[in-house]
Parts: C-alpha cells; structure tokens; sequence
C-alpha cells in the first residue's frame, strides 16, 4: 500500500505556550481505516484542524497525497473531505442545495448524478429538498458527510462521528463507514471508544497529551489489550520452572525469584486457580501474588482516569 | 483546478445570493419605504420650507446622500454577515478547509454583498424619480461610484464581520460610528452651509468627501473637488485589502 498522509514532527503551540501537539510522526496508507484514539483535549482534533487547514500548525510538515498542505494547499485540500465533530450547518439551505454547493467549493464541475448517487447511498435521497433544520440529528450528520464526499476526495476525516449519538445510529454509522471504505476512500476517523476502534479500524494509533503514544495494527493491539500478567513471588528460588507447569507455559523472573503468567482476560478459563492450584499441590510456597495489565491497557487506563477527571 | 479557483468564486457567490433572496421582501421593500419617509419629512415638510441648496432644489438635493447612506450601511451589514454568520454557526469549517484563496474569498464574499447593495442603491434611486425630478450629470461616473462605494464599504464589513465577536460588536460600528458620520457629512445639506469652526471640522469627517463626490456626478459640483473624493474612496479600498491581507496570512480570529 501507498501512503497517502505524512505526518513529520507536527508541532502546535498556542500563544499561551499550551503545546497541543509535541511532534507526531504519522504515516497512513492509502484505503485503511485509520482509528486515532485518544481522552478528549489529546489533540486528536487539532491534529485533524491543521492537516485540513482550518489550523496552522506551529512546526513539521504534513503531505496530503504528495501536496504539501501549505505550499501547495489547493493540491492537498482538494484530497481532503472532512466532517468535523460539531454539528454546523447552513440550517435555511436545503440539502441539496448544500451538497451541489461544497462540491462547487472545491473546484470541481457540476455533476448532478454524482450527488444523486451521494445523496442515495447516504440514505438522504428522500430529504433531498427538505430544509437542514427539518432534519434529525442523525441526519444532519449524514448531510455533513455528503457534503464531505462531493467533491469525490480520496481521505475522509470523521471527527467523533458517534459523539453524542445513541447506540443504533452510531450502529448505523459504523456500517456506513464499512461502505464508503468498499469505494477506495481512505478514512481517518477520531473517538475515545476504544470498541469503535475496535469494530472498524485497520490500525489505531493513541494519542495523549499532544504525543502519539503507538500506532499499532488493531489485531496486534486487541492481542496485547487482552493480555494480563501475573507474577508470584515465590518463598523460595527456583532454578528451572518445574515440568508441571509446562502446560501454563510460565517464564522464570528476578533471577528464579519470581514466575510469571501471561494469560488472557478474555477467555472462558484463564488458568489462573488451576495454576495456583497446581504450586500448591507440588508444594511451591509463594509469598505474593500480582496481576498486571499489559503496558498497552496501562495507556488506556490512565487515559480513562483523565477523562473521568475532565 | 486551474489557478484560480472560479467554481468556488461562483459557488460562495450563488450561495450568498440565495441568501439575500431568501429576505428578498423586506430586502427590498425597506430601502423602498425608508426613502419614501425620507421624501416626505425632508423633501415634503422641510424641504417646502427651504427653496434650494447651491441652487438645486432641496428635495433633489438630497437624493444622493439619502443613495450613499443606504448603501454605506447595506454593504457594511451584508458584508459583515456574510463572513460572520458561518463564524458563528461553524460552517466556517468547510471554507477554510477548501482549496480557496484569501482573494477568492474576498472577491466572491464582497462581490455578492457589493451586488445586493448595488441594487438597494439602484431601487432608492428609481424610487427617488416618484417624488422629485433627478438630474444625473454624469450618469457613467455615477454607476462607477456606486460600484466603487458599494466595493469599499463591503470590504470594510467583510474586516467588520471577520472581527466581531459577537452581533452587538456587529451592530456597533455602523449604528454609532458610520450612521452619525453621514449624518454629520452632509447627507441632508451641503457643508457650506455649515459656519465656522463647524465647517472645517466637517471636513475631518471621511464620509464628507463620498458624498460630496456622489453628488457631483448629480450636479456636475459638491462640497469638495471629486478628485478628492476619488482618492478618498481609493484609499479606503487600498486600507481595507491592506488589513484583510494581514488577517488572512496571520489567520487572524480565523484560524486557531
């Protein structure tokens, strides 16, 4: 796969000296589904501002489809489609009108067929001549992807396309975004659920603080969020692990003092009381015992407490 | 694309077109009634009690200021909504995300705010012709600065529009400042009139020079020479691209 965006040590610092972003390094290829994660003030939307031009960043360099987004930012916008996470619209305009409007806003040529097409995959087709304001929230939205999508753009950027959306339209819009990835578009979307990441996207990276703390292909990342560890300090040193508990495939740590166990939270039996079961029954004594999230859910779980504090 | 993005030109320029339309009765209907109060207490109440004013009838007198006032307000309010409204509601996101550049923007923004004024300033001169008999000098300078007024004043909204902050900060400017300055600036007489040391001071007013120019190419002469006013409306358009240049390459209120 190509890489559509390069991202090279984007910084952002506000006149207030708040750095919100601390030099990210991206790459996305072209036709994933890119899932950017992160607790709410990360910098997920500053990020997605200064790459479509809405903000500027204050260092690095960001391409977009081999258009750098300042020199050449008619060649970069004009590959960007994108649907911010506030729900703006022209309210008296009728969704039609707004959808032929942004494409002429992007330079290209009439094509009624081409919005017809839009406005039908996105279910809008019968609301065609209604006024926004008569529309649902849910629709609204789609309105905002329509007029995304007009100008046929080869990267979409969703900005918390579920925020504040109940749980059978944010179904909805996940097999929406399956569709629209079946037609090439490369989609970057942002959320701070990590089952949205979960249910669409291709890669995920994590962003915390201005930083992006890893990018990660979401098999991998779902293989490392279901791990735990747990460690028993044993009451005496052990050279070897024992033959018995080959099966657990533990390892030994602290120089024999310690056996670790890597088991999976998610399954039915984690081996956990079985192993323990079977130090006793062969007589390893132990003084303690500790589980451990993998580093990974060690990211999320501070990135929940800082949403919990937000 | 080409070099110059002209379907978002046409496409920001049919959008705030559509807009105004959307308001078209009273769009239209109060430069209308506005002008026809105006003829009724100035021309028909006072102007029976005034003969003439350097010679041309009071009630004829005062249709170029009554064209000027209009449309200095006008294009002021339909510039400065133009660009604020989308601040205001968001949709500000999709302009500032396309392929479109400062001057793109200015030329379809102020060029459609410019046309609806040009047309307010069109209406209230033919409504003018019901009630008093308006000689036109110069009608090809007339039309030009009509335009050039039209321009100035809607750039100066458009700066007005992308610096407010809210719709009072909006109101302000042309309710407390522009208002009071035509009125001082011999929208309804002529600045000699005036005894000193009013007269001089008058000439400190900007607004004077528009006028004065605009009646010219009624009456063939004004207060001041109308090449003083031609380079007063130049500088003003120079001023305004000026400070719209600086907004837009600092991203000024505009981009964070």
């Amino acid at each position: 796969m190509a890489s559509i965006i390069e991202i090279s040590g984007l910084t952002k610092r506000y006149a207030s000296g708040f750095e919100a972003l601390k030099g990210i390094d991206l790459t996305i290829e072209e036709g994933e589904i890119f899932a950017l994660l992160g607790p709410n003030g990360a910098g997920k939307t500053t990020m997605i501002s200064i790459i479509c031009g809405i903000a500027r960043g204050s260092g690095g360099s960001v391409t977009v489809a081999g258009h750098d987004i300042v020199r050449d930012y008619r060649g970069a916008r004009s590959a960007i489609g994108l649907v911010p996470q506030e729900l703006s619209t022209d309210q008296f305009e009728r969704v039609i009108d707004t959808v032929t409007f942004s494409r002429g806003l992007f330079g290209k040529p009439r094509n009624d067929a081409h919005v017809e097409k839009i406005l039908r995959d996105l279910s809008l087709w019968d609301k065609r001549n209604s006024k926004i304001l008569e529309l649902s929230g849910g629709m609204k939205r789609r309105v905002m992807i329509a007029k995304a999508l007009s100008h046929e753009p080869r990267v979409l950027f969703l900005d918390e396309p579920t925020a504040g959306v109940d749980v059978e339209l944010r179904r909805d819009m996940w097999k929406l975004i399956g569709e629209l990835r079946q037609t090439g578009v490369t989609i970057i979307l942002t959320t701070h659920y990590i089952e949205e990441a979960e249910e669409m996207a291709d890669r995920v990276g994590v962003i915390n603080r201005g930083e992006l703390m890893l990018v990660e292909d979401k098999t991998v990342l779902m293989k490392k969020l279901g791990k735990k560890t747990l460690t028993v300090v044993l009451a005496a040193r052990l050279d070897a692990v024992p033959a018995e508990l080959a099966e657990w495939g533990v390892t030994l740590r602290a120089d024999g003092h310690e056996i670790e166990y890597i088991f999976d939270t998610q399954a039915e039996r984690t081996g956990v009381s079985s192993l323990l079961r079977k130090l006793g029954d062969i007589g390893i004594a132990y003084k303690d015992i500790n589980t451990r999230q993998s580093s990974l859910e060690d990211i999320f779980v501070e990135l929940v407490h800082q949403e919990k504090a937000a | 694309m080409s070099f110059v993005n002209l379907r978002a030109i046409s496409a920001i320029y049919r959008f705030e077109l559509h807009r105004f339309r959307r308001t078209l009765l009273t769009g239209l209907l109060v430069p209308v009634i506005t002008t026809t109060l105006y003829f009724v207490v100035f021309g028909g109440a006072i102007g029976s009690r005034m003969t003439e004013v350097d010679g041309i009838p009071y009630a004829a007198f005062i249709v170029p200021g009554l064209i000027m006032m209009a449309m200095f307000t006008e294009s002021i309010f339909n510039a400065s909504f133009g660009i604020y409204m989308p601040k205001f509601t968001g949709t500000i996101y999709e302009l500032l995300s396309a392929p479109v550049s400062a001057t793109e923007t200015i030329i379809a923004y102020v060029g459609a705010a410019a046309t609806k004024s040009l047309i307010v300033g069109t209406i209230i001169f033919l409504t003018a012709h019901l009630f008093v008999d308006v000689p036109v000098a110069h009608p090809l300078a007339m039309a030009g600065f009509m335009v050039l007024i039209a321009i100035s004043f809607c750039l100066f909204g458009f700066i007005l529009g992308i610096w407010a902050n809210g719709f009072e900060q909006l109101q302000v400017i042309p309710m407390l400042v522009i208002m009071p300055m035509t009125f001082l600036g011999g929208a309804f007489y002529s600045v000699h009139m005036l005894s000193e040391p009013w007269r001089t001071i008058t000439l400190f007013n900007p607004i004077v020079y528009l006028i004065s120019g605009f009646r010219w190419t009624f009456f063939g002469r004004g207060d001041v020479g109308i090449e003083f006013s031609l380079i007063f409306v130049a500088g003003m358009i120079v001023t305004c691209l000026a400070i719209i240049a600086w907004m837009f390459r600092t991203g000024y209120r505009l981009k964070k």
